[in-house]
């Protein structure tokens, strides 16, 4: 059975993990979502009284492939520093992506994702813009 | 889906997918299943699964599926699959991203009908000494030097530093220490979170339980290990936490692009793989063995902190109250082992992937005080119900490439899980069965009701029936700390 975690965003029934179906008009903002919908599922709350502000820069071999470098380097910094990201501005290109974040240190988080996963990746072009489905191990 | 017709049972309880179920399938799939557990195996996509490791270029003998088999990505956990070494395949995600998670058991002589009053203590105690849960730091903080030499020496660090005794190293599998580990193959990020993790149980479907000896089916056996029936013993079940998975993360990556530089191509893009003998199959084959050298070292520091915790509760009540270690095995690992296939004596890199090593008396790699009976295999069940310890086989060094089943095995979804009972009520039923529990998310605990895993019971007369692994004893929770 799939819930809806906000516009464009559900989760999908998986076994032993968790997995997100997402859609969006782009796929700058298929990206964006990906991120939400995964800070959702970890249960994160910040508090956006204080903000920090970041560039990234994550390179990949096609669509697929920089979104799960996108999300993995975003994982990192929830697990290592503590920090979610709320505002992002993205460029994507083939074999990268160039952003700048912002995000506010971590008051709450419920659940520890392990890895964002290729399993069954794909992001698929449709009349309304891009969809794919994320496992990730929890 | 599969249904029963895609099926063939050649012996009670082993079924085979023939090769020209599917075009791309390399070799047959063997599943250990009872006709009742494949019924529920069939709901999900784990069969699929299967049949997609079975595509990777270089593998032999064949894809084997254990009973507690269930849905994962790429490879289902539960899956074993072994490629020629050095020419075959290595596939960080038919290994996973808890490299060496496992579990340890650690036993005492400690009557439980005699200690119950203090089982409450002992909850605190255990709760208090062992870091868990979301984002927990591990006991100690290391420099970035000792984090080299963990990431070398495994258990043999902890031993140097004082939290480990020969006798914990020589109840380990590989001695605690897998050799050929190369750290500069790990990256920073991954370091970065080693640094801050040894010695902590992270939180999903790890714990640490504290059970009774319930019954003894192999006295032989069991007394070799030390283990006495009414008595006090400890599980911990965790694996090489943040440092694992980032490296997992990394080399699924990397891999990427390989399936267009070695010329093949996969059904999943999770099953990427490297020949062993490449820059990167080399770079990933190091890198894979400093995490699970990092993972037996941080259940060793956890039995160190589960011994003070002991300590503190009955040092001065209870006569002997010390634990010795029985076994510590890894349960999502690559291994180099040889095997008979086909009659030819091969050097393998066995990919066990929520599947265990069960090797059968006399094999080399087994604990010499083992080699009689076989080496133990230590198979939690669901929370509050009973965990199993067996022994491997000479049938499993035939038929499984030594190994067997890891857990009861998941049916239900956490989302599903939780809809289905509320993590206050679960810890009032566990209660009323007399097992104390302490947990520090309480949706968390839901998600991990025994409702949503198969019955564990189940999972073990398949593989003690067709002979993969035999009865030692059954253990009974008393205790359970969950992060």
């Amino acid at each position: 059975m799939d819930s809806q975690i906000s516009e464009g965003v559900s989760e999908v029934s998986h076994t032993a993990d968790q997995a997100l179906h997402i859609k969006a008009t782009s796929l700058e903002q298929l990206f964006v979502k990906a991120a939400e919908g995964m800070y959702s599922l970890a249960g994160v709350k910040t508090d956006q009284s204080i903000l920090s502000a970041r560039q990234l820069i994550v390179s990949g071999i096609d669509p697929e492939s920089l979104l799960v470098a996108f999300l993995s380097e975003l994982l990192y910094l929830l697990e290592e520093e503590k920090i979610a990201f709320h505002y992002f501005n993205l460029g994507i290109s083939a074999d990268s992506i160039t952003c700048s974040i912002t995000g506010s240190p971590v008051s709450q988080l419920r659940k520890s994702i392990k890895a964002v996963t290729f399993h069954n990746l794909k992001i698929q072009t449709t009349a309304e813009g891009y969809e794919t489905t994320l496992v990730f191990d929890v | 889906m599969f249904t029963f017709k895609d099926l063939t049972e050649i012996r009670p309880n082993e079924w085979v997918i023939s090769p020209s179920y599917r075009s791309d399938m390399r070799l047959p799939v063997h599943i250990f299943a009872s006709r009742k557990m494949l019924e529920q195996v069939l709901v999900d996509r784990s069969l699929e699964q299967a049949v997609n490791a079975s595509t990777l270029p270089g593998l032999v003998g064949n894809v084997i599926v254990m009973p507690d088999v269930h849905q994962g990505y790429g490879f289902p956990i539960g899956g074993v699959a072994a490629s020629q070494y050095p020419t075959g395949m290595i596939s960080p995600g038919a290994i996973g991203y808890d490299i060496n998670c496992g579990v340890r058991l650690l036993a005492s002589t400690i009557k439980a009908e005699l200690v119950s009053a203090y089982l409450g203590d002992l909850a605190a105690a255990m709760n208090h000494f062992c870091p868990s849960g979301v984002g927990s730091e591990g006991l100690v903080r290391i420099s970035n030097s000792d984090l080299e030499q963990v990431l070398h020496l495994g258990s043999r660090w902890a031993l140097k530093k004082g939290y480990a005794s020969e006798a914990d190293l020589l109840r380990t599998e590989e001695s605690g220490c897998v050799e050929g580990a190369l750290p500069d193959k790990v990256s920073g990020h991954a370091k970065k979170r080693g640094l801050t993790q040894l010695g902590s149980l992270g939180s999903g479907n790890h714990f640490i339980e504290i059970d009774t000896v319930d019954e003894i089916f192999n006295p032989e056996a069991a007394a070799v290990m030390g283990l006495q029936c009414g008595c006090l013993v400890i599980q911990i079940h965790c694996g090489s936490r943040g440092l694992g998975h980032q490296i997992c993360t990394d080399y699924v990556q990397q891999l990427q692009g390989a399936p267009q530089r070695y010329h093949y191509s996969l059904p999943d893009r999770e099953l990427v793989c490297a020949p062993m003998d490449s820059t990167e199959g080399q770079a990933y084959l190091g890198a894979m063995r400093a995490a699970a050298n990092f993972a037996f070292a941080n259940r060793q520091m956890l039995a160190w902190a589960a011994r003070r915790a002991f300590e503190e509760v009955f040092a001065g009540k209870v006569k002997n109250w010390q634990l010795h270690q029985v076994y510590d095995l890894a349960h999502n690992i690559g291994k180099i082992e040889t095997h008979i296939i086909e009659g030819k004596e091969l050097k393998v890199c066995v990919h066990r992937k929520g599947a265990t090593r069960a090797f059968g008396p006399n094999t080399p790699g087994v604990p010499p005080e083992y080699a009689m009976i076989g080496q133990p295999v230590i198979i939690p069940g669901s929370m509050g119900t009973a965990s199993w310890v067996l022994t491997g086989t000479n049938v499993s060094m035939q038929r499984s490439f030594g190994s067997c089943c890891h857990g009861a095995g998941r049916l239900m979804s956490r989302a599903q899980a939780k809809r289905s009972v509320r993590g206050e009520v679960l810890i009032r039923d566990l209660e009323k069965q007399g097992i104390h529990v302490k947990a520090g998310s309480l949706p968390g605990l839901a998600e991990e009701t025994p409702a949503a895993y198969k019955d564990v019971d189940e999972v073990i007369k398949v593989v003690v029936d067709t002979g993969l692994a035999n009865k030692t004893a059954r253990l009974k929770p008393l205790v359970v700390i969950k992060g």
